[in-house]
């Protein structure tokens, strides 16, 4: 693959309201740190991937209500109705295809703008699971238990990913929830839908993010220390809940395999420095870790307890505070690889993982991790 | 006027008009008239899907064969919802649950009812409880209950 850098990367703070801004300031916001960032002007740009949902936005074509927000107005524009890395992995086609030198990336959700249960309830087939009222919360839980029961993972172990992340979070500026909580406190929270409790999920947040990517030649002449992707790999399982078992990441283990390969990858605990991995409710992260092969299948609860994985740690997972600490759907995975791209830089500041070189980044789409997409980036 | 924050409130109704299928068809035809829960099954993979589907995801060819699974099937996960929305189809707190019926292959998504909710456990055998006065959709059954 011809190398491809990300050059710019800008994000806003994440924050449960943010009234008296509109979606298309938070991509405006985002965009101008970008472009600041390398070092660019948005004529440098010759090409534009949105990513939004129609849901989210309360508007259909909803990259159309960012044209000006985003400085596609006359350039290649397209959207990716999906996690932020897709879009990117989208946005980086494009620069492989040879069509085009510089692709912006730019996302964005206000989810307090609309109502999580009613659009993540869409989110399934209407006439076979729609109709039991099924959301993001209700689903997750499924997804939950059975990978509890299966492997034998325990709530407590499950509360010390909110424990971990929303400390680190208090290293992060743009981070939404920060606090020190202890595993007491997770497991007196409120039950929202068994066995997620409120302190074992993610919060509603608003935000937008921008990355952007860079042929070799125009990574060379940017300013700013360009970070480079080495793999990525993109997998999705079955639609339906039923058609899974829950408990098996398989996509994942697809996803992970493919960019590992690419990257010259093989023991993924040993080789990257720093993740950034898509913790929308705190047993993911556990799942997750397991599917990219940072334990063994089933170990996951073992994993968080050992520490490799807090600041310090052999693999720090989530330094930012992660997807528990700020969630604006579609907007949190591309913050995970702009995360990673600041770690690499050595611009983490109070989260810098010391000596970061090599870091993945990972998002999900659809219920449950149906879809996952992990990047592997190096300095 | 101040400079206060203004919102603008909305909303968007769409009523949609969706055809099930002929797949979605004849599985809400039987439940409704006949109380029973059909399937489809891929004649190369001999997997059993439910909902029945005309194609197979996996092997991807058409499915011609139909056969009734369940009634009874094993609680493969569950979760009691606590929580209030308006898309529920019954007030909290209740419990959806991931269902095999017996003889199929996939999991059916669906409530799980007539037990407290205190009490359930993956791994329970349950039966479905039909409504008296059916529709042709999935709530034809109310939810699936513990078999005794």
């Amino acid at each position: 693959m011809e190398r491809v850098a990300i050059v710019g990367v800008g994000q806003t703070k994440y924050e449960r309201n943010k009234k008296g801004e509109t979606f298309a300031d938070l991509v405006f916001e985002a965009v101008t740190k970008s472009l600041n960032d390398a070092k660019i002007g948005i004529e440098d740009i010759d090409n534009v991937v949105t990513v939004s949902n129609d849901f989210w936005d309360g508007r259909t074509i909803s990259s159309m209500a960012v044209t000006d927000a985003c400085g596609s107005y006359g350039k290649s524009v397209s959207t990716v109705e999906s996690d932020g890395t897709f879009g990117a992995f989208y946005g980086l086609m494009r620069l492989l295809s040879g069509s085009f030198r510089s692709t912006l990336v730019v996302t964005h959700c206000k989810g307090s703008e609309g109502s999580n249960h009613l659009i993540t309830n869409a989110i399934f087939n209407p006439i076979y699971e729609r109709i039991i009222g099924l959301d993001s919360i209700s689903s997750s839980a499924l997804q939950a238990r059975r990978y509890m029961e299966k492997y034998g993972i325990t709530e407590e172990q499950c509360a010390l990913v909110s424990m971990k992340n929303h400390k680190n979070a208090k290293n992060n500026p743009y981070a939404q929830i920060a606090m020190d909580i202890t595993v007491e406190d997770v497991m007196n929270s409120k039950p929202l839908s068994d066995p997620i409790k409120l302190l074992d999920s993610s919060p509603i947040s608003d935000g937008a993010c921008a990355i952007i990517l860079a042929d070799e030649r125009m990574a060379k002449r940017v300013a700013t220390r360009p970070v480079w992707v080495k793999g990525i790999g993109h997998s999705t399982d079955a639609y339906n809940l039923g058609d899974r078992d829950l408990a098996e990441p398989d996509a994942l283990i697809r996803a992970a395999q493919k960019a590992y390969n690419m990257a010259g990858i093989q023991n993924p605990i040993k080789e990257i420095d720093v993740a950034e991995i898509y913790d929308a409710f705190s047993y993911q992260e556990l799942l997750w870790s397991e599917g990219l092969g940072f334990c063994e299948r089933g170990n996951g609860g073992k994993l968080i307890e050992s520490g490799k994985t807090t600041m310090g740690g052999e693999l720090p997972i989530n330094p930012s505070g992660g997807v528990l600490s700020a969630h604006p759907v579609l907007v949190a995975g591309l913050a995970r690889i702009a995360e990673i791209t600041l770690q690499l830089r050595g611009e983490g500041n109070g989260r810098q993982v010391e000596g970061a070189k090599v870091g993945l980044a990972h998002g999900i789409n659809g219920a449950c991790g149906q879809a996952h997409c992990v990047w592997i980036l190096e300095s | 006027m101040t400079n206060e924050e203004i919102i603008y409130p909305s909303k968007i109704n769409v009523p949609y008009e969706w055809s099930v299928g002929e797949c979605g068809s004849r599985f809400f035809y039987e439940l409704k008239e006949n109380k029973k829960i059909l399937a489809t099954r891929c004649p190369e993979c001999k997997k059993v899907f439910i909902p029945p589907r005309k194609t197979c995801p996996d092997c991807f060819i058409p499915i011609g064969e139909w056969l009734e699974v369940g009634p009874t099937g094993t609680l493969i996960t569950f979760t009691v919802v606590r929580y209030s929305a308006q898309t529920h189809p019954i007030p909290a707190p209740f419990a959806i649950g991931i269902i095999l019926l017996d003889r199929s292959d996939t999991g059916l998504v669906h409530l799980i009812g007539g037990v407290e909710v205190e009490k359930i456990r993956s791994g329970m055998r349950v039966k479905p409880a039909f409504k008296e006065d059916r529709r042709g959709n999935l709530l034809d059954i109310a939810y699936f209950e513990p078999v005794e």
